[in-house]
Parts: structure tokens; sequence; C-alpha cells
């Protein structure tokens, strides 16, 4: 079945069965930054932005995509390299697996929450799992994200 | 899971029209748990273009579309308002925010979910739902019920009291299944008590209920009796989370705490 999604600013169409997952179709797509961990909405390593929000795109059907826009990190070249600059600088990545999902979470938290507190943002980020920082650096770079205007 | 064809239905009365008359389709509301059903779908009907995913504040009611999203649950400001907030911390309390943008207050009341944290608090406000062509039925009664709901959920009554409450769920992490959950409300109509996770669906602890609701002013010995009955009275199982006894262990505290929140 044809459906149209918004991806990153540009409308597609996308010929997808009716038991696709969105990651599986962004990933066929080409879209290779969105990665496949736990396959069952735990890990948070597939998160990608339906309409703006936080989605696991491996339990969402595409054709419930249909006429919504979503975006990878791929849509927000600038705000990743920021993140990655903080991160990078507080020494909060290893692996880097995790990185493309939190760069979405915290980019739809930064204009979700106006100054969170710190339970705020480890609140926010439940179900981002990072294997390899144990979060410390991490919130240090969230919260030199944050501040920058 | 497997599903043969996709439906976004353009009304109400053609979803009710396909579920009648084919065994094989599912409403599918937020889908976030489709993945772990192990069976195949016929139909899958999805309600999304409706207008089910609102929330609406009336004079005496807070009525919640079937569609309506975990985390608009979680952040909707009149229901944070109503029983010390507790069926938004409920809603807040469900994995992570990339599941409760997608599941619904719908599909996990109508899954009966067992795990479900936000259906022993309904509970304990005494919430209604309402089906298409059936009408209004006391989610207490649903529950009960033991087949599942051919019907169509529509929205969800909570109605508006000068009342408390309070939740607490029990889990080894924040993004597993709870090992025991427990919803207890005060408002004018008494105690209710709610106990769910265990590990089958909510139930409430009626004994306890009447016991406490019998107590004038109840104090620290009533409160550790209801609790004491409360674990008599309703049945535990185990699982891979916690066993039979720790879940009892579990109540009789929930029940103690939730009964001094609401009485203080």
């Amino acid at each position: 079945m044809k459906t149209k999604i918004n991806v990153n600013g540009t409308m597609k169409t996308f010929e997808v069965k009716p038991d696709e997952y969105l990651l599986d179709t962004l990933k066929n797509s080409g879209y290779v930054s969105v990665r496949r961990g736990c396959d069952t909405t735990s890990c948070g390593v597939c998160t990608v932005l339906l309409d703006g929000n936080p989605i696991a795109s491996c339990s969402y059907l595409s054709c419930r995509a249909d006429e919504h826009s979503v975006t990878t990190v791929e849509g927000i070249p600038e705000d990743a390299a920021l993140i990655a600059d903080f991160f990078g600088h507080e020494g909060a990545d290893q692996c880097g697996y995790c990185n493309p999902s939190m760069a979405l979470t915290l980019y739809a938290m930064k204009r979700e929450l106006k100054n969170p507190s710190d339970d705020e943002i480890r609140t926010y980020l439940v179900g981002n799992l990072c294997r390899c920082s144990g979060y410390v650096a991490q919130h240090r770079a969230i919260r030199a994200y944050l501040e920058v205007e | 899971m497997k599903i043969d064809s996709y439906l976004k239905a353009e009304s109400i009365e053609e979803a009710y029209k396909v579920l009648k008359e084919n065994k094989d389709a599912v409403i599918i509301a937020g889908g976030a748990w489709l993945k772990l059903m192990p069976k195949t779908i016929g139909i899958a009907i999805d309600l999304k273009n409706l207008g089910l995913d609102e929330i609406i504040e009336t004079d005496n009611e807070v009525v919640l579309g079937c569609m309506s999203t975990l985390r608009q649950i979680e952040k909707c400001k009149p229901l944070q308002e109503l029983y010390d907030g507790i069926v938004s911390l409920s809603a807040s309390s469900i994995m992570g925010i990339t599941v409760r943008n997608i599941a619904t207050i719908g599909g996990t009341i109508a899954g009966k979910y067992g795990f479900s944290d936000i259906l022993p608090v309904l509970m304990a406000v005494d919430a209604e739902l309402n089906f298409y062509k059936r009408g209004r039925v006391k989610l207490s009664e649903f529950m009960e019920e033991k087949r599942f709901a051919e019907d169509i959920l529509t929205h969800i009554y909570i109605k508006k009291a000068t009342s408390r409450g309070w939740f607490e769920t029990m889990k080894n992490t924040a993004i597993d299944f709870p090992i025991l959950n427990s919803a207890i409300t005060k408002s004018s109509e008494g105690f209710r008590i709610v106990i769910g996770s265990r590990p089958y669906k909510a139930v409430k602890a009626l004994k306890s209920m009447e016991f406490i609701n019998d107590c004038k002013a109840p104090g620290a010995d009533e409160i550790a009796q209801a609790a004491d009955i409360a674990v008599d009275e309703i049945k535990f199982g185990k699982n891979q989370r916690g066993s039979e006894e720790y879940r009892k262990e579990l109540c009789r505290t929930f029940v103690k705490r939730g009964l001094m929140a609401v009485i203080s």
C-alpha cells in the first residue's frame, strides 16, 4: 500500500506492507541513522520524531505515518553536530550506537520543556539506553546543549 | 504478528461494521504492543483519523478520547488536579516517552492488561467507558466481563470530585512491567483500594474497602487491619518478576501507605 510520509522536510511515497514497521521502511530507504536494538520498545535506539514527538519506530506501523512528518537525525544536522560536540567534549560516548536517538530525543526535549530540572531531564530520557557511558558525562553534555540559545 | 490488510476508518460506523462482519478484524489502537501478539490479524482497523484523540474538560467530568496517548494523559492539566494527579502519574510511569507517544488509553483499557499501571488508577477513580452502540459502562464492570469487548470503546469519563488519591508501582527497572501496583482513593463515596499486576488483572479489594469505610476515624491499627484483609482476600501469583509471597508483602505495605496518604 502507498504511504506518503514527509521525511526530513521532503514528501516521499513509500510502498509498505500492512505489518511493516517504520523502522524497516526508513532503514530500507537509506535512512541508516535509525538503529535497530531490542525491537520491542525497550531500548530507544530506533527513536524518530513523528510530528515532532519522539516515538519508537520499531513499534509504529508505517501505514499509520501516512500524511505525517517524520524526522531522523539527518533532518536536524545543526543540532546533531552541536550535540555531538558536547558529547565529545564531555567524553559522553563510546560506541555511538545510541547517539542518533539521544540527539533526536534531546532535540524534542529542548522544544518541549522550558528550563528542565535534572530529574525532568532524566525522566524524559527514560527508555533511551546507553550501555557504554553510565549517563553522568551525557548529563553534563545535555546541560550544555540545553543552555545554547 | 502478521497483518493481512489495514483500514484507516472514515467513521466509527464503518469501523463497527467491519469489526462485526470480520472475525479476524481488530481495532489496533496505538499498536505499541501489536508486535507481541502471536496471532494473525485479518484487518487492522485504525481509528486515528476520527478525532478520538482529544481530552475535553466539562463542568463535571474529564473526557478522554480513546486514541489519546499516554503522553497526552501524563501532561493533561485537568487530570493533574484530580485525585492528587494519580491518573497522570500512573501514565508517566509507563515505559519511556517514545512508547507513551504511541500507546493509547483505549488500547490499554481494551487489552485489560494485567501489567497495566493505569488500569488500577482508573478503577480507583471510578472511571466510566463509552462504547459505540452499547453506551456507558463502569470500568470496574468491564474488567469483570469474561469476554473482551466486541464493541468500540470511544471515550473514558472521569468525574470531577473533591478527592484524594495515591498510586505506587514497584518495578525492577523504570522500563519494566510492574511487580505490583496499587491505587487508593478517598472521596465522598468512601475509600477505594485497587491492586494490579498481581500479576493478574487489577481488582478492587472489596472486603478491605468495606472494613475501612465502616471505620469512623481509621487510625494506624485499622489501617493495618485493612491491609491484612486485602492481602487475604486477593489472589496473587508468581512470575519472573516476583513471587506470590513477595507480592503479598508489597500489597500489605502499599495498602498501609496508600490509606495513610489519603487520610492525612
